[in-house]
């Protein structure tokens, strides 16, 4: 059972070498030459104003809240959904039901103007 | 052809003993790679081709027979330039952030099948498994947005995560669906599942087409692709998230995009398609045609049209704007995939399921 799972290892530290090997290939073979103006970050040619790490917009969180939540809600599917048919119309009902609160839940935060961006 | 990889194993294990496991499943991984980075390079040239074509010039023309060595120029290029770290960055994490992009993108082929038994690693939680590396690409945008300190990169990565946590929730009921249709979460057994003696009508983009319609768009969103590349709209925030790379570090993010992109389109050859499955299998006249086919080239082909509409997409559709790409995520896809979910669930309590 676990040997499925060595050759993913392998294929996960495959893939950051894969990563790794071309940056630091890039550093030995491209100049290497900083100066302050290179250096700075880019804006359209002027001096940065202040602090890119400003104030956004609190959509993003809104939507990093309710991803959660049907991210979870995805997750408890998962298994349901495998084991479907052998556990017949009453498995079937019972996921409606919880699916129902949560389709509640959909309607009342789409109404509430949660998913609006303007 | 099994035979001789038997024959391969066994004198492997005779010579190395413990030490053969890692070394044959290193070079099952390679071949598998290898390929992969050989057709992001070749991909790459023929957007650049088929866009040409279909805005009527010929595309790139100059390196090579028909522009064929135009990867490798560029990649060569990519590999000369200075990689620049900006002064005011955190410079660890704008380092691992192109890692942290590729290395999810390239891990989770370890369990796509290219034919019956071809994979790395026939794990029982292939599906999942896939979801959970291909949700750990976002880390990378987000924290190559954040780590640049710069007010573009800022922008794009924030615009960038929202979209791809939104899209992945419309991805995952339809992942839902194809289990409930499935029965299972390893891949094999997906494919075999869509086995039977009526060719492509046995395959799951029939009872799930609508599921297929939005998996596929949401796999254009999720690898931030035309028209839902708002991460990188030059109109606006200069190139979003990777504006301050250079060099090499660009060439990973760049990399791990086009890894994603064959991604998709090798699930859903998988998961609605028929994976390796001869679409024509039991056919009359033209099954028995084309069984010879080996199963590979089957699956191939189908990755290439998937992505083949990869790239008509960007040649066809403007970019979205950011309200009306929110308002297809949430209110169109998740609604839809939801109903579908429930619509399959309840058709299999009937005695008139087919599949």
């Amino acid at each position: 059972m676990l040997d499925n799972y060595f050759p993913v290892l392998l294929f996960i530290l495959v893939g950051v070498a894969a990563g790794v090997a071309p940056l630091v290939l890039g550093r030995l073979l491209g100049p290497h030459r900083p100066d302050s103006a290179k250096l700075s970050p880019y804006e359209c040619g002027f001096e940065a104003f202040e602090n890119a790490r400003m104030k956004f917009d609190v959509r993003y969180y809104l939507v990093a809240i309710l991803f959660i939540l049907f991210d979870l809600e995805i997750a408890f599917l998962f298994p349901w959904a495998i084991v479907l048919k052998e556990i017949g119309t009453f498995g079937f009902v019972s996921m409606m039901v919880f699916l129902a609160i949560l389709v509640v839940g959909f309607i009342y935060e789409w109404m509430k103007g949660a998913l609006e961006w303007e | 052809m099994m035979e001789l990889l038997q024959t391969i194993e066994q004198t492997g294990q005779g010579l190395l003993g413990p030490l053969w496991l890692p070394l044959w499943t290193l070079i099952k991984i390679v071949v598998v790679v290898a390929p992969i980075m050989g057709s992001v390079a070749y991909l790459t040239l023929a957007e650049r081709k088929i866009l040409g074509f279909m805005q009527v010039r010929p595309g790139p023309n100059r390196v090579g027979y028909w522009g064929l060595l135009q990867p490798l120029a560029d990649g060569i290029k990519l590999l000369l330039k200075e990689i620049i770290i900006p002064s005011s960055s955190n410079k660890f994490l704008f380092i691992s952030a192109p890692v942290l992009a590729l290395a999810p993108a390239l891990a989770a082929w370890a369990v796509v099948p290219f034919g019956d038994g071809m994979q790395v690693s026939n794990l029982n939680a292939g599906l999942l498994y896939i979801l959970a590396m291909t949700s750990l690409g976002v880390y990378g945008i987000i924290i190559a947005g954040w780590a640049s300190n710069s007010k573009y990169a800022f922008l794009g990565a924030l615009r960038s995560a929202a979209q791809i946590v939104s899209y992945e929730l419309a991805m995952g009921f339809a992942l839902v669906s194809v289990l409930l249709v499935a029965q299972s979460m390893n891949l094999g057994d997906i494919v075999r599942g869509q086995q039977g003696n009526y060719g492509l009508f046995g395959w799951y983009f029939i009872p799930l087409f609508p599921v297929f319609v939005v998996y596929f768009i949401a796999g254009v969103a999720e690898t931030n692709r035309a028209p839902f590349d708002l991460a990188e709209d030059e109109a606006t925030i200069v190139a979003g998230f990777h504006t301050e790379y250079s060099g090499m570090g660009f060439a990973l993010f760049f990399l791990a995009e086009y890894a994603n992109m064959i991604l998709i389109a090798a699930l859903a050859s998988v998961m609605f398609l028929g994976g390796w499955l001869n679409p024509f299998h039991g056919w009359p006249v033209l099954g028995g045609l084309t069984d010879w086919v080996p199963g590979l080239l089957w699956m191939l082909g189908k990755m290439s049209v998937m992505l083949f509409l990869f790239l008509w997409f960007r040649a066809t559709f403007p970019r979205y704007r950011y309200d009306q790409l929110m308002r297809l995520g949430w209110k169109v896809f998740i609604p839809l995939t939801l109903v579908w979910v429930v619509v399959i669930a309840a058709w299999m309590q009937t005695p008139f399921w087919l599949w």
